[in-house]
């Protein structure tokens, strides 16, 4: 292979993007090299086995996916501004929705849910850590390692170009062959690894690591839809991870499965993926709820109205959500029997939700509502978010769906359901949790103008995408015609206010860094469950003594009695696991295998597989089993902290 | 995580560190089921896909698969003696009867091995037709599954002779026949969907 085959050459916006990443990592090298940190950063937080930890680390690589991402829309909505655009050539579009969708989903709305859910889990069930600490690194490293190689796609070798859902034959060795759709495969391969080994880790963590006294219909709900999505992904995930496997060895082997040759069946590739991609969806959009439930809960200084029916339905959501594939693909033609079957599915899922959304509002009913960030991010979900839900009704009914089908109708739904319920989530979760993970509040002022332009900026986007569907502007286009031009020049225009919105959030992390109160009770909304009963910031053993958690909303009821998890005579020696720098040198080298395995270099490939297997062998001779915080250091931590 | 360690009940289960393993290794094979599952649906759905290439009734044969699914099974019920001499807290049987299984396992990658070679001599390879593909691919995952299980033990054995019967060895070793256990389930299902139904066919 020649060099001007490994780099992609001759697009002026990726010598830019070379540029920058060159001129990004020397910067970061320069500056750790420069204040001296590199022993800091890998003893604090590469080799860290601590849930908060991690889960930082997991948010800050979803917004720098969400930052990537945010570019792709971008550079799409300025080609599609105006007929006859030239900013981006056939090519390079067909990459970049590619990438765009990729990206939004696997490397950024999942790695920033599991990132809260990362911190806020173990603290919310009064747990010490995760059940497996040393996977849960494993885990963000793989996904780490799979989203660098996914990215690094658009410099070296090409990115792939054949939709985020990549369907055969045109995504096959015939019709794509070359580097591109490899990244593909590898990049989600390494990640959902990842994925799945969280899923049964927090599964592990919720089921057996609760504080005493917590039954499970006494969790709180965010946890509770944490053990759901929990359960959907380690029933979905391995069906990811067999579409993928058998697409590989298609590609790379040449075996025959979604060929159009050998009789293979390229239509089997569309139920593989919709098997995983459905229940996906209620993956990243689960926990949103959770979170916006916990939200609305405590600035209506209320009790969740509903909480078994709110569970309850995210149980059953849970289970349709393996029922309901085929709506993805009405149009290829399974018949009408099989069509009407998926078709009534669909709708049913429109019944729980609707529960939920009635819940929400029955909770707010009566309310005093304190009109915070994160509050106004879940107001404006409601409303926002059942808009898409109403469309989503209406590209469930099959026959209906054939008008509806791959147009921007379908682009305008699922936007309003993914950017409403999981964006919206993430940006009301993390800070609505911000001081918790940082002992600092989010300037309210900047967050609500951040807010402002987001929300207008989305509803200006997505709602003309309605309309210009039913006129019959396709998905996947480079192009439009001059009919279709007012509306989407007022989706581009909303389109950059949502990225000013992105930019001002942004901003406020750093402005609060450097301007916020420090905050120094633990309790920053005056909370109801047991995330907000430890100190700020988190000790690293989280509980000094773990609280009796027999009520629902545990820590109203501990502020009542006037308890916290610092009770001195019943301290005992904590044991807590030590560091390692194992998962990230792991997960290292499994990239560095994917990545070989991506040019069909298999000699290095297969090096790279048995550096992996070594690695393994080396943990399972490792016996470290981790060291105790004494007593006396638990009460210096927790004396300091506390102010007492 | 506490370090309280019970007095009584198996050794494995006696620390929370135990339970919650074999708890999250229950939850593990749970996902390899739905991938198991997703393979045997591919299989299912490509089945009589053959192309060009032999139909399966031509080549499967009785005798081979048969001995293969008595090595599997027997290795199954050694494993469980070697778990029952865990319980007892004879290391030495352990060891033995965990060795015998997996000489019985090596037997039947053997088996495996030879068969596959046999077929593509014949003219049957992944690369042939969509069928023999979907064959290859889950007749090799589960030989595969086999194969990191062997060597899964071996690190497993030489840990029990350097430090005995633990909480800590006993969890992974439990762990560990809970794997062997479910590959021989899963090849009963290959026995008879894949090879049974492949013969009369």
């Amino acid at each position: 292979m020649k060099l001007d085959e490994f780099f992609v050459t001759g697009e002026p916006l990726v010598y830019g993007g070379m540029v920058s990443i060159v001129l990004v990592t020397s910067a970061v090298i320069f500056l750790l090299t420069y204040f001296k940190r590199w022993g800091w950063l890998w003893r604090e937080w590469l080799t860290t086995v601590d849930h908060k930890k991690i889960g930082i680390m997991y948010i800050l690589s979803a917004l720098a996916m969400l930052f990537r991402g945010g570019m792709d829309a971008l550079m799409m909505r300025i080609q599609l501004a105006f007929p006859n655009m030239n900013f981006l050539n056939a090519q390079h579009y067909d990459e970049i929705f590619t990438t765009h969708g990729t990206i939004m989903i696997i490397f950024m709305a999942m790695p920033f849910l599991i990132g809260l859910m990362n911190i806020i889990v173990p603290l919310q069930i009064g747990a010490r850590d995760f059940a497996f600490p040393y996977v849960n690194a494993l885990s963000f490293w793989s996904f780490f390692f799979g989203a660098m190689l996914f990215n690094i796609s658009f410099v070296i070798g090409g990115s792939p170009d054949a939709g985020w859902t990549s369907y055969t034959p045109l995504s096959g060795a015939a019709m794509s062959p070359g580097p591109g759709q490899n990244f593909y495969l590898m990049g989600l391969q390494l990640s959902g690894i990842g994925t799945l080994a969280t899923g049964i880790n927090l599964m592990v963590t919720i089921l057996k690591m609760r504080a005493p006294g917590m039954k499970l219909f006494k969790m709180p709900i965010f946890t509770w839809s944490t053990l759901v999505t929990c359960f959907i992904i380690i029933f979905a995930f391995p069906i990811l991870t067999v579409a993928l496997a058998l697409l590989t060895i298609d590609r790379i082997f040449g075996a025959q499965f979604f060929t159009v040759t050998g009789e293979g069946m390229p239509m089997m590739w569309a139920n593989l993926f919709w098997m995983w991609g459905h229940p996906e969806v209620y993956i990243v959009i689960l926990p949103a709820f959770g979170i916006f439930s916990e939200v609305i809960a405590t600035f209506a200084r209320k009790r969740l109205f509903g909480y078994h029916a709110m569970v309850w339905s995210m149980i059953l959501i849970a289970g349709l959500s393996f029922l309901v594939w085929v709506h993805h693909f009405f149009t290829m033609g399974a018949g009408a029997f099989v069509n009407s079957v998926f078709s009534v599915s669909t709708m049913l899922i429109a019944v729980p939700t609707g529960v939920k959304i009635f819940n929400w509002l029955a909770t707010l009913y009566k309310s005093k509502i304190e009109f915070t960030t994160p509050m106004m991010w879940s107001l404006a979900f409601i409303p926002s978010f059942v808009l898409g839900g109403v469309t989503g009704v209406m590209l469930g009914m099959a026959a209906a769906d054939y008008q509806f089908h791959n147009s921007y109708f379908l682009i305008a739904h699922f936007h309003y359901v993914l950017i409403a319920g999981t964006v919206f989530a993430c940006f009301a979760g993390l800070e609505y949790w911000y001081p918790k993970m940082f002992g600092h509040k989010l300037n309210e002022r900047i967050g609500k103008l951040a807010f402002w332009f987001f929300v207008i900026g989305f509803h200006v986007t997505f709602f003309p995408q309605y309309f210009v569907g039913l006129d019959g502007m396709p998905r996947r286009v480079f192009y439009i015609i001059p009919e279709w031009m007012p509306l989407n020049v007022i989706s581009t225009v909303g389109a950059f206010g949502m990225g000013v919105g992105f930019a001002i959030f942004v901003f406020n992390i750093y402005y609060s860094y450097r301007n916020s109160k420090r905050e120094k009770t633990g309790d920053s909304w005056d909370g109801r469950t047991l995330e907000w009963a430890t100190p700020t910031p988190v000790p690293f053993y989280n509980f000094a003594t773990v609280p009796h958690a027999d009520k629902y909303d545990a820590f109203l009821d501990m502020k009542e009695k006037g308890e916290t998890t610092f009770e001195e005579e019943k301290l005992e020696p904590i044991h807590m696991p030590s560091n390692t720098g194992q998962p990230i040198i792991m997960m290292a080298i499994a990239a560095f295998a994917s990545f070989a395995l991506i040019f069909e270099w298999i000699t290095l490939a297969v090096i790279g597989l048995v550096g992996v297997l070594i690695m393994m062998g080396i943990r399972s001779f490792d016996y470290d089993e981790g060291y105790h915080v004494e007593v006396d250091e638990i009460k210096r931590i927790e004396r300091d902290a506390r102010g007492l | 995580m506490s370090a309280h360690e019970l007095k009584s009940g198996p050794l494995e289960y006696r620390t929370q560190e135990g339970q919650m393993s074999i708890l999250g290794f229950w939850i593990f094979l749970a996902a390899e089921v739905v991938l198991f599952s997703t393979l045997f649906a591919t299989y299912a759905v490509l089945f009589g896909r053959t192309a060009d290439a032999p139909v399966p009734g031509e080549l499967f044969e009785p005798g081979i698969v048969l001995v293969m699914t008595f090595l599997l099974l027997t290795s199954s019920f050694t494993c469980g003696i070697a778990i029952h001499h865990m319980r007892r807290g004879s290391v030495k049987g352990l060891m033995t009867w965990l060795i015998i299984t997996l000489i019985l396992g090596l037997g039947f990658l053997g088996f495996e091995i030879y068969e596959f070679v046999h077929y593509s001599h014949e003219g049957a390879t992944l690369q042939s037709s969509a069928f023999w593909s979907a064959f290859y691919t889950l007749a090799g995952t589960h030989g595969v599954h086999v194969t990191l299980g062997i060597g899964w033990a071996v690190l497993l054995l030489i840990q029990l002779a350097k430090r005995g019967l633990t909480p800590v060895t006993s969890r992974k070793v439990f762990i560990i026949s809970l794997y062997w256990h479910f590959l021989d389930v899963i090849w009963i299902f290959i026995f008879t969907s894949v090879y049974l139904i492949g013969m009369v066919v």
